[in-house]
């Protein structure tokens, strides 16, 4: 299939960053090859065949709603941001 | 492997493994030195010792840590550069099990940024070299963790395996490499790359050392909603009786190394001379296996790896005026071109209009081949082929051109989508003196069996 420059452009948007013009030229290469390459389960015949999702063999673990005591405290947790002020992470102004 | 006693002391082994670290640097293999904790915990066990008091089953065994698993000890960087600076509150299971009996880790190792390759070429770091040839790569993704235990500066070392990413290093540096079953040890506390087929595994330089590694380790987690009740520990240690090999014919083909083909014939011949009986056997749909995984795992790449947004860890991009601003650049910088590229096919393969043709389509195709690997263990107790169509290629050779990275991956990856367990076993050297690798498959849960029966091939 054919995947054009606004369509790079548009994958970037959707995956939150953006591309210079030389990352546009040399990753949106590389993505056409490699739709090119994934393309051929084209082939294969998957008629009547259901999806698999995932190999674990249960489908719901279940456990009591109740709070269990974390590994890591508030304070540990927000010391890992850049800033913080009043138990709140501060980020640039959204509205 | 070589334990703490009354002879050796943790303390002796610590620093032996810290100096080879060290005289090793050019290899570029860890990220991040634990001299200072490694020394007091050696010191802490050796005092256990010497007061008779009672100490683990790896007490004072140095080892390597991929640097994906997260523990207080270093910041935890997936190689990456979004990750800077990040140093876990929490630790991983599998590092807990480990620690609780005694392991202690002297440093973290060098992977693809996020997993993601084949080579350790992608690593934000600096690649890593090979231990039999400097030129060439690691492997990868857990190629820094290879070359640790390759070259002998630890007992052991932990990796992760999404689509190979410890078979194929430890083949490449002539180590064990095992990716256990899917849900056989807790993925808590561990970086996530694709969540249907990450596996937490070991390298080490015996199928003795695996055994006991895999009967610390795994079991089942309450952290981790899809561990797999505890059967590693319960089954017994049978004796190797004549079994039924499978071979993939569709393996033995000119898009495989002479050399890996010798290697595979060879061993084939021994395990002949041994009384166990060959098999060939016809699994048409795992040519597809390449094209289904590099659907699957990169849309699991984009959900997972949408966290990092530059707000609650790691890096984040100066100077943003707006929110989004700051996601944007946060990501564009942090992360490196090949996890770019994931992130951006598996948006592509999860788009509509796109989703029917590639997502769905691939989600299928893992059935065909999930089911074809249940009939061939109706025929076959285990089943042996290369680990990689090549032996390690040079640094470079492939980093430009990522299809051909992709290729490397051609006969790893089924079993992570399929959930059995594969075990990387060395099988000589190329004329050249590069390491050649096997892998032996066998079916969900027979982890156990698999250890054992590679002592057959030795």
């Amino acid at each position: 299939m054919d995947i054009k420059r606004e369509d790079i452009i548009h994958l970037a948007e959707l995956s939150d960053f953006s591309l210079s013009d030389a990352e546009i030229d040399s990753l949106g290469g590389d993505l056409k090859n490699i739709i090119h390459y994934i393309s051929q389960l084209d082939e294969l015949d998957t008629d009547n065949i259901s999806p698999t999702y995932q190999v674990f063999e249960m489908e719901n673990v279940w456990r009591d709603d109740e709070i269990k005591e974390q590994e890591a405290n508030r304070e540990q947790l927000l010391a890992l941001t850049k800033e913080e002020k009043d138990y709140q992470i501060k980020v640039p102004k959204v509205l | 492997m070589k334990i703490a006693n009354k002879t050796v002391s943790a303390e002796r082994l610590v620093r032996d493994a810290l100096e080879k670290a060290k005289h090793f640097e050019n290899y570029h293999i860890f990220t991040f030195l634990n001299e200072e904790n490694a020394i007091k915990k050696a010191q802490e066990i050796d005092r256990r010792i010497a007061n008779g008091e009672k100490v683990g089953r790896l007490a004072g065994v140095p080892y390597a840590l991929k640097d994906n698993f997260l523990s207080p000890e270093g910041e935890t960087t997936a190689s990456a550069h979004i990750l800077e600076g990040f140093v876990s509150p929490v630790t991983a299971t599998a590092v807990k099990k480990l620690e609780d009996e005694g392991a202690i880790m002297i440093g973290r190792t060098n992977l693809d940024a996020f997993a993601h390759g084949s080579s350790t070429e992608n690593s934000y770091f600096g690649p890593t070299h090979n231990a039999f040839d400097f030129e060439r790569v690691a492997g990868g993704s857990s190629g820094g963790s290879a070359v640790a235990v390759a070259l002998d500066i630890v007992e052991f070392a932990t990796g992760t395996d999404t689509g190979g990413s410890i078979r194929q290093p430890a083949s490449f540096n002539g180590v064990y490499g095992l990716k256990p079953t899917y849900g056989c040890i807790s993925r808590y506390g561990v970086v996530a790359m694709a969540s249907s087929t990450d596996c937490v595994g070991f390298f080490t330089k015996s199928p003795e050392d695996m055994d006991l590694l895999m009967s610390v380790a795994s079991g089942q987690d309450e952290k981790d909603m899809t561990t797999l009740p505890d059967y590693y520990t319960s089954q017994p240690d049978d004796p190797v009786i004549p079994s039924r090999i499978g071979i993939i014919k569709d393996f033995d083909n000119d898009s495989v190394a002479p050399e890996i083909r010798k290697a595979l014939a060879e061993k084939i011949e021994l395990l002949k001379s041994r009384g166990h009986e060959i098999v060939e056997l016809e699994m048409p749909s795992l040519k597809y296996a390449l094209a289904a995984y590099y659907i699957i795992v990169p849309a699991e790449v984009a959900s997972n790896l949408s966290r990092y947004d530059g707000i609650r860890y790691g890096f984040r991009a100066k100077e943003a005026k707006t929110l989004d601003e700051l996601y944007k650049n946060t990501r564009s910088e942090g992360f490196m071109p090949e996890n770019k590229r994931r992130i951006m096919i598996g948006n592509f393969v999860l788009s509509s209009g796109f989703y029917d043709a590639y997502f769905l389509k691939a989600a299928k195709a893992r059935t065909l081949i999930i089911n074809e690997y249940e009939k061939a263990f109706l025929k076959v107790d285990f089943i042996l082929t290369p680990v990689s169509p090549n032996p390690a290629f040079r640094m470079g050779e492939k980093i430009n051109d990522p299809v051909a990275m992709y290729l490397e991956d051609m006969m790893s990856v089924s079993l992570n989508l399929a959930g059995v367990p594969g075990l990387a076993i060395p099988a000589g050297k190329t004329e050249s003196g590069l390491p050649v690798g096997l892998q032996l498959v066998g079916p969900r849960r027979s982890d156990k069996k698999l250890i054992n029966f590679a002592k057959e091939l030795i």
